[in-house]
């Protein structure tokens, strides 16, 4: 089936063209050879007595990007590190459904959690079941430091720790929300940054309630030894918020090395506000961002040779043919093409340049870290993913 | 409250709707009472703005409802049978979904994802519109549609390669000589418009300054709606320092705006289109402040709701996105344009109109047009022109208006 016939196809048919289209092009562009594709086995067993402990870093888009303008060959001059550079090095899953709810704090609490959660995505509330930090924290007995999230600020506070009476409070990762450290670090009376600052492009006049274990700016002065003038400074040199959000997860690395660390980014999500333009500069800036957290990962004495990293949109966005929606604009259809985007993990371990296309959940990450990192994530509904894990 | 049930409408529910929406209800009380409740609000809430709907609008409405009655309940139960297969949580449920459908609209979809029940709403109501569609075939126009879409006024070159979605479709023309082409273009609509008069069936649509064109065309621009977009905008910021909002407050507030609220016209010859103008500021993301957007959702609109036989979109300059290092820097002006982006954004969005006329009855024989404003290349797509095809010879605007057809 074409991609072209997809109004008319059911949703298998659909999640399976898109698969095969990512498939067909990353064979093309990356120039790996048939027979090192669709393989279907366990991974290669690591020696793993040899190894320091594992770490995980998590990059995950908050605003979905389609295959037009990524996987798909009209889309490939948009994502050229992430089919040149990181694709050759990773196993990559071509079909992940996202079955719950299309809205980016949710979803996003749905992957951390393993769970397809049901709260209202605006609501300033903390994830009903465990998160993948607090597994990995009680079980491995770790200290606070040892797993961070570094997010937007649309109610991305709380993501960090669930209400789980199992789990949840002191068993959490600490959360830092960079747009809302730059606008605390501003002087006074200092305006006209609303723009830059706001907290949701789905829903741009929204300011959530902000409580939770995020961190403030006197912590982060003392975490990451970084004084609030050196913060501000550095942030007038960046474009993004998404650039900020990375600088402060390269301190993070360097200062804490926490053995977990969660990065959403969020420009790409600037599609909601219609312009297309700005939408693939979205995009083109999560490609090059994410190759720059590579590289550190690589370059890090902490986490060379030990790290592996998962990088997948938490879903996609509505489809140019469904007249219920307006193409790329939002994810409200929840259309096949909505709900269907892909994965990529890489690191020691990790086959190269293998594509997966059988359908995956999302919501397989945390069984699929928990195997990685040796945790049980015992009330996560996904699946480990054998080709990984 | 307790919940009230579609069973239990009587003509008195209907007091608050304004008198055609009051008059088609009370019509069809017998079936209204009848219908699922999750899918009752939907009607109800076209039936509120009936008065208010383009003529297209009230057709569909008029011609589903009729649909409907014309069931057997055994027919009816059959048709609707995905609907009946979802469920309501009581809050919803004592939602006035009659009064305020929208809203009750809003927390269904709220529900509806929450409850993992979202791809079964999507299943039940394609079930039902390829039923309807297909006791009720679209109604061919008499005339062929047209649309055009004018992108990149500003842009003295580029290297951005246009129409790239479109040329598939029909013929790319690079050796266009348009001394004068927006006003060619003009002057094409302002013809079909005095030859074919039809309420609403003619639309120009101007991200700028909208130009001349004449009376019998609709008219709607993003400058002409400056004032609306200004107070529409403090009154949202009005909520939001209120420190009592959220997104539903929000919403409740956009739904409640009247034309006359923002100083747009309401007496009974403007209120249909000055209702249509509030809600591409109120319903649309990005159209208050970004004129791309704007052009792009109100050309979707007034396809999708007043099917018209001719829309001509011209995108102008939006305002750039200062990135974050020059907003932190105070170097920012609010004023200053983006040609380049925006002629992106416009290149998507003319494939998006053409995508949007498609959808429409006569798709076959619709034709449709794109200039890169004050350049030489020209996408024509229409009944007679191949697929695919690039042309370098000479050729003039006039000219590709009368082959397109």
């Amino acid at each position: 089936m074409q991609l072209r016939d997809l109004k008319t196809a059911s949703r298998g048919e659909v999640s399976a063209a898109v698969a095969h289209s990512r498939r067909e092009f990353l064979r093309a562009a990356a120039g790996v050879s048939a027979g090192s594709l669709f393989s279907f086995a366990p991974r290669v067993l690591r020696a793993s007595a040899l190894r320091p402990e594992p770490k995980a870093v998590v990059v995950t888009f908050g605003g979905g990007a389609r295959d037009e303008e990524t996987f798909a060959p009209e889309g490939q001059e948009n994502i050229p590190n992430l089919v040149q550079m990181l694709f050759p090095q990773s196993t990559f899953f071509a079909q992940v459904v996202n079955k719950g709810i299309l809205g980016h704090y949710v979803a996003t609490a749905s992957l951390a959690t393993g769970v397809y959660e049901t709260f209202n995505n605006f609501a300033a509330v903390s994830p009903h079941n465990p998160t993948v930090f607090e597994y990995f924290r009680k079980d491995l007995h770790r200290r606070a430091n040892d797993a961070w999230v570094v997010a937007p600020s649309n109610g991305f506070n709380r993501i960090g720790e669930s209400d789980h009476r199992a789990y949840g409070a002191g068993l959490g990762a600490g959360v830092i929300l960079p747009k809302h450290l730059l606008a605390s670090s501003m002087s006074a009376g200092a305006t006209g940054y609303d723009h830059l600052l706001r907290d949701s492009y789905e829903a741009p006049f929204y300011t959530p309630e902000l409580a939770g274990n995020e961190v403030e700016m006197q912590k982060l002065k003392d975490l990451l030894k970084l004084s609030v003038d050196d913060f501000s400074a550095h942030a007038r040199s960046l474009a993004s918020p998404d650039e900020l959000s990375v600088y402060i997860a390269r301190r993070l690395m360097r200062e804490v090395a926490p053995s977990m660390l969660w990065i959403t980014l969020h420009d790409i999500d600037i599609a909601h506000s219609g312009t297309y333009s700005m939408y693939v500069e979205g995009i083109r800036r999560s490609d090059r961002l994410c190759a720059e957290i590579w590289k550190a990962i690589e370059s890090e004495p902490e986490y060379a040779g030990r790290t592996t990293m998962f990088i997948l949109p938490d879903f996609g966005r509505d489809s140019d043919t469904d007249p219920g929606g307006n193409g790329f604009q939002h994810h409200r259809t929840g259309d096949p093409l909505s709900r269907t985007t892909w994965m990529m993990a890489l690191g020691p371990g990790i086959r190269k340049g293998v594509v997966i296309d059988r359908p995956v959940e999302s919501i397989d990450l945390v069984p699929t870290l928990g195997s990685l990192l040796g945790f049980q994530p015992r009330f996560a509904q996904g699946k480990a993913l054998p080709e990984i894990a | 409250m307790s919940a009230m049930v579609p069973a239990q409408l009587t003509p008195e529910s209907f007091h608050r709707y304004p008198p055609q929406g009051q008059k088609l209800c009370v019509e069809h009380l017998d079936l209204l009472r009848e219908l699922p409740l999750i899918l009752l609000p939907l009607l109800l809430r076209e039936a509120i703005e009936y008065d208010w709907r383009f003529p297209a609008e009230r057709s569909e409405l008029d011609l589903q409802l009729a649909y409907l009655a014309g069931l057997s309940n055994t027919q009816r139960e059959s048709v609707l049978d995905g609907f009946s297969h979802l469920t309501l949580s009581a809050e919803v449920a004592k939602s006035n979904w009659i009064e305020t459908p929208s809203v009750f609209i809003e927390q269904l979809t709220t529900h509806l994802w929450a409850t993992q029940q979202m791809d079964g709403f999507r299943a039940a109501a394609q079930a039902y519109a390829a039923a309807w569609q297909a006791a009720n075939p679209q109604q061919q126009l008499e005339m062929q549609r047209l649309g055009i879409v004018v992108v990149g006024q500003g842009v003295a070159a580029t290297d951005y390669p246009l129409f790239r979605k479109l040329r598939p479709k029909g013929v790319f023309f690079t050796r266009v000589s348009a001394p004068d082409g927006l006003r060619t273009l003009l002057a094409s609509v302002s013809a079909r418009a005095s030859a074919h008069p039809l309420p609403f069936g003619h639309w120009y649509i101007d991200g700028g300054v909208a130009e001349s064109i004449g009376s019998s065309v609709t008219t709607v621009s993003y400058a002409g709606l400056e004032p609306a977009r200004t107070a529409l905008l403090n009154r949202m910021q009005g909520v939001i320092e209120s420190g009592s909002s959220g997104p539903e407050a929000l919403r409740t507030l956009l739904a409640q705006v009247k034309p006359q609220d923002v100083g747009l016209p309401s007496d009974t010859d403007a209120a249909v289109l000055s209702h249509f103008q509030l809600s591409l500021l109120t319903e649309g993301s990005g159209t208050q402040i970004f004129s791309t957007t704007f052009a792009q959702w109100a050309a979707r609109e007034a396809l999708r709701r007043a099917q018209p036989a001719t829309v001509l979109v011209r995108f102008a300059p939006r305002q750039r996105q200062q990135p974050m290092n020059e907003l932190l820097s105070g170097k920012h002006s609010s004023n200053e344009l983006d040609p380049e982006g925006s002629l992106i954004d416009a290149d998507m969005a003319a494939y998006y109109t053409w995508l949007n006329q498609q959808r429409l009855a006569g798709a076959d024989q619709a034709a449709f047009l794109a200039w890169f404003e004050d350049h030489n290349q020209v996408i024509a797509i229409g009944p007679s022109l191949p697929h695919g095809t690039v042309s370098s010879a000479p050729a003039t605007l006039e000219q590709i208006l009368t082959w397109i057809f």
